[in-house]
């Protein structure tokens, strides 16, 4: 009895002991390589959203003088609050990217003022004055993307139907669906865009039905924002419709079928922020991007658009490079016939405005709740 | 060309929905029939049925074979069944935990060798067109029908005979209902209980190769919202009677259906109410049709859930 | 000689019952030990270290302050989520559905707290509190009503009314509740920072992992040490025989699930009042299928939830950086978990096979 009590006290002491080293490497470290953490909310290679992320991380990891340590499928929940704490904790992290939109109220806004000294950078966050400085929010301008979406769409279309499978109706989805018709308008302005909410990010099965109810109600050329979008894709691309991509290039799993997509480019701007961290300098608060700036870029058309549809698509985007091109302008209403922009409005990509967007514009059938 | 169809489109996008989505449902419901059936509960499809995805997915991308693919899975589901089985013919194992057990290892499993195949495409289960006389789009895509789907009819009305008017139908109710009068049969309950809940689990597997390898026709984490844990619960629905799987199984597809049919024709506010429609539908059946006299009508008499 | 002097000691009066207790422990943690072993084996086909995983497993769940509080924080609504599992199974009901009371409850909190902004928080905070658990009381409490009045099986419609309130909270959350300020999560008006629960002195663990161990020694004390607990235990054995005794078991049933449901609807209450600060998707995280495990591992004994959830949550606290130190992919606790409490569950068939816990066959050579 006394013997295991005192084997038990021994090692005991023994565990602590090594704890106690085990901790000295971890002060050690701190002085060494920028430790950078990226956490994802969903698989790495979802061929979406998160593959995006992790394709701009495998990048950052590339370079030297960092070490980037990854975890993926962590909910928007403590756990996430517990991954960053762990991150800096554990491995010593300094720059932390928690990639997904959730992550950012409360999570990132409870953990960030335990840990002043490191760096909190959120995709899609909207960071303002009053918020803990060691925190800043990242995004680009994708919205244009879609838009250009919609204009190759525009052309493809046949039924002039064209449809949108949506993850939730929150600002970034709902600017997304409606650029995608904006451009599809400013081909014929007849065109309407079906919506359908899945009601969660990632649904597999409730995707290729929403995808289905689509063609079924006539719609011949879908994209869609969910987070992993081979489903939508591929069950468009069976259904004979045309698709535009999202998040990634998805042209590998409907070759015939895809027109082009609205991609991230994050693995430039990663790299980017790194070497300003690695060079001593403060990263911005509020930092934004689009097509100009790398953020964004286009997958290559595919082999079925037209040279009408391409000749619009490239004049279009070299109007876009140079700068200041508006897509949400007047006269605008929403679907419920109120007045969003008069005539001679308009809201820039840059407009922080278009951040709380929270209607669907005219020619848009569906929702926002 | 007018493929406008209007208000006619929720009709047929019910139909459509009911045949797409009810096959996974169908096999795992009739896979767990058959255990339950033995007296055997395995709450654990859930983890099989992501597993025989997982398995039947990757083994269609290595071989080009989407029919290896199903046979894979089937195989896999056999083996978890078979790990429930066994485990749970030892003395004074629970079976329920037994299969939330199996529920995490299955998925693990699945989740930590599936890895390397969310990215690569696997080649699709072939359709039959049944749609063919119709000019509709709408009615051709509908009426697309996998050659599972009719196996998983096949099934339950093979089944439905096998309980009423064979001996291993005789032999599965026996045992199902009373350990001590199969042992006087000269049974061995624990042997057939092990039989039927391996069976079982082939099945859930094969309904996870329709989740991979037709529809959604893809591998990924997210690709089971919980059907395999729903058609073990259906199963009570319905009953323990494989007629009424199939019945289920089509209700529980077809309501599902109705979410993105009705947003699709402009009814678009409150969707997710619309998408708790199957939720909603199969409990007010099972309000109507449950009276507290008759408790359990058609229960096997050893089963735990239900004792 | 040896005999002797032990049965002349106080050993003589404590041994055999130290014996007898002793099986309850000494056999899962042989199999816990036994599971991290096949595991291990598992690894090692797989080109890894098991002695480097299970180090950093440590290292992960238990072995500083940090990833012990880390554990404790991921403990506190496992502990009431499989106190919703545990009651009702007392009664012989599988419960399955805790998951949409955990939801609920917590709507409940970001629909009500909203308006108690001005309200003192000795006051608001009960009254939130009373609102999570009447709305879990009132979910788990209809599944009980169903199975007593209805004859509907309570693991089938526990189940739906589990996808039914997750709809409702989706809707409510996006809709109806929805403060158009939270831009890309949509949730319901945020709380004051006079109604958030903080954490317990000296810890950063909120104070729900208090309120878990609470609710699982009242529990434990209901059900093992007061005449309902005993009612519901024969009801939970043979209902026609407790209905001959003239127990009541449609008040057993009703009270013991609606207390389930109370306890996963405090789940949600801390959720929000503690983490998140208002009602959100995320509260449909899984905890309530997570409690089923528990409490099923656990035996259904409320004191026995408390290590198993502990061991579980270290588990899931340890799994990041499984990820980041071994390059494993984060399904690998997932197959962890799947191997221990396998062999767990199993080892139930060992109870009473072990001489050295029986001390009456202790003599028998």
């Amino acid at each position: 009895m006394s013997l295991s009590r005192r084997r038990f006290l021994n090692g005991a002491a023994a565990l602590s002991g090594a704890a106690l080293t085990s901790g000295l490497p971890l002060m050690a470290r701190a002085a060494a390589p920028l430790t950078i953490g990226f956490i994802y909310v969903g698989a790495k290679d979802d061929f979406g959203y998160n593959q995006a992320h992790a394709e701009g991380a495998a990048a950052v990891k590339a370079m030297e003088g960092v070490t980037v340590v990854e975890e993926e499928n962590v909910p928007e929940t403590i756990d996430v609050q517990k991954t960053m704490e762990s991150m800096i904790n554990l491995d010593g992290a300094s720059l932390l990217f928690p990639t997904s939109f959730g992550y950012f109220d409360p999570h990132v806004l409870t953990v960030a003022p335990k840990y002043p000294e490191v760096r909190f950078e959120h995709a899609a966050g909207l960071w303002h004055d009053g918020l803990p400085t060691n925190v800043g929010s990242y995004f680009g301008y994708i919205g244009m993307g879609q838009y250009l979406n919609g204009i190759v769409a525009g052309h493809m279309s046949k039924s002039k139907k064209i449809g949108f499978v949506a993850a939730k109706p929150i600002p970034q989805v709902l600017l997304n669906i409606n650029s995608f018709l904006l451009g599809a308008r400013a081909v014929d302005p007849t065109i309407t865009c079906q919506v359908i909410f899945t009601g969660e990010s990632s649904l597999a099965v409730k995707e290729a039905e929403a995808t289905n109810a689509l063609c079924d109600a006539g719609c011949d050329v879908i994209t869609c924002h969910v987070d992993g979008p081979k489903v939508v894709i591929q069950t468009a691309a069976g259904r004979r419709a045309y698709v535009c991509g999202y998040h990634a290039n998805q042209s590998a799993l409907a070759p015939d079928k895809y027109l082009t997509g609205a991609e991230w480019n994050w693995a430039g701007v990663y790299t980017g922020m790194v070497k300003s961290v690695l060079a001593g300098e403060t990263l911005p608060n509020f930092m934004r991007g689009g097509l100009t700036d790398g953020y964004v870029k286009m997958s290559p058309l595919g082999p079925a658009v037209t040279p009408e549809a391409k000749a619009q698509f490239d004049t279009t985007l070299a109007e876009i490079m140079k700068g200041g091109y508006a897509v949400i302008k007047g006269p605008l209403n929403d679907n419920k016939g109120n007045v969003i922009l008069k005539d001679g409005e308009m809201q820039v990509e840059t407009d922080i405005a278009l951040e709380s967007m929270g209607y669907l514009v005219e020619g848009v059938v569906g929702s926002t709740s | 060309m007018s493929t406008d169809i209007g208000l006619w489109g929720i009709p047929v996008a019910i139909l459509g929905g009911a045949i797409r989505v009810s096959t996974p449902f169908l096999f795992v419901s009739l896979g767990e029939v058959l255990t339950e059936r033995s007296g055997r509960i395995n709450l654990g499809l859930e983890g099989t049925l992501v597993f025989g995805a997982m398995s039947g997915y990757a083994t269609a991308v290595l071989t080009g074979s989407a029919w290896a693919g199903v046979l894979v899975a089937a195989l896999a589901g056999a083996v978890f069944g078979l790990i429930h089985g066994i485990i749970c013919s030892l003395p004074k194992v629970n079976d329920i935990a037994i299969g939330i057990a199996m529920m995490l290892f299955g998925t693990g499993l699945a989740f930590y060798f599936g890895k390397p195949f969310i990215q690569p495409v696997a080649p699709h289960l072939p359709a039959i067109p049944l749609g063919f006389w119709s000019d509709l789009p709408q009615l051709q895509a509908a009426l697309e029908v996998n050659v599972l789907f009719v196996v998983g009819l096949a099934l339950a009305l093979g089944m439905s005979w096998m309980f009423r008017a064979t001996r291993i139908g005789l032999i599965l109710r026996v045992v199902g209902d009373s350990t001590d009068a199969a042992r006087a049969m000269g049974l061995r309950p624990a042997v057939v209980r092990t039989l039927a809940t391996a069976c079982g689990g082939a099945f859930a597997g094969v309904a996870g190769a329709f989740l991979s390898l037709y529809y959604p026709g893809s591998w990924n984490e997210g690709l089971s919202s919980g059907q395999g844990l729903m058609a073990v619960a259906l199963v009570i629905f319905a009953r323990w009677n494989p007629i009424a799987c199939f019945g289920a199984a089509l209700l529980f597809g077809g309501a599902g259906a109705l979410g993105p049919a009705l947003q699709s024709v402009g009814v678009s506010s409150g969707y997710y109410l619309f998408y708790a429609a199957p939720y909603v539908l199969t409990l007010g059946v099972l309000i109507a049709t449950s009276s507290p006299t008759r408790a359990m009508a058609g229960a096997p008499g050893e089963l735990s859930i239900t004792k | 000689m040896a005999d002797q002097a032990i049965i002349g000691s106080a050993w003589g009066q404590w041994l055999p019952a130290l014996a007898r207790k002793s099986e309850a422990v000494v056999i899962p943690m042989a199999a816990l030990v036994l599971g991290l072993g096949l595991f291990g084996l598992f690894l090692m086909t797989q080109g890894k270290s098991p002695v480097e995983f299970m180090a950093i497993v440590w290292k992960g769940a238990y072995g500083s302050a940090f990833s012990l509080q880390n554990t404790l924080s991921r403990a506190a609504p496992l502990l009431l989520s499989a106190l919703c599992v545990a009651l009702p199974a007392r009664l012989g009901l599988v419960v399955i559905g805790g998951e949409g009371a955990i939801v609920l409850g917590g709507v409940a909190v970001g629909a009500v707290g909203p308006h108690l902004a001005a309200v003192p928080a000795v006051l608001a905070l009960p009254l939130m509190a009373l609102a999570a658990m009447a709305m879990g009381a009132l979910w788990i409490g209809a599944a009980g009503a169903l199975r007593y009045y209805r004859g509907v099986n309570e693991t089938i419609s526990s189940l739906l009314l589990a996808y039914i309130a997750i709809a409702l909270m989706n809707h409510l959350v996006e809709g109806p509740f929805r403060d158009p300020a939270s831009l890309n999560k949509p949730s319901t008006f945020p709380l004051a920072d006079s109604l958030r629960v903080g954490n317990m002195p000296g810890m950063d663990v909120h104070w729900g992992l208090a309120f878990g161990v609470v609710a699982c020694i009242f529990s434990w004390v209901l059900i093992d040490r007061t005449t309902w607990g005993f009612a519901a235990r024969i009801a939970g054995g043979n209902v026609r025989a407790a209905q001959v005794q003239g127990l009541p078991v449609g008040r057993l049933i009703l009270g013991f699930t609606a207390l389930a449901g109370a306890f996963a609807g405090m789940a949600g209450f801390f959720e929000v009042t503690a983490v998140f600060g208002s009602a959100n998707a995320s509260l449909a995280s899984g905890y309530g299928y997570t409690g089923i495990l528990i409490a099923f591992l656990a035996r259904h004994n409320p004191l026995a939830i408390i290590p198993v959830a502990l061991l579980l949550a270290g588990f899931d606290a340890a799994s990041g950086l499984i990820q980041r130190r071994m390059d494993l992919p984060d399904a690998t606790i997932v197959v962890l978990q799947g191997f221990v409490f396998l062999v767990i569950l199993i080892s139930d068939a060992a109870y009473g096979r072990f001489k050295l816990f029986a001390p009456e066959r202790w003599s028998v050579r």
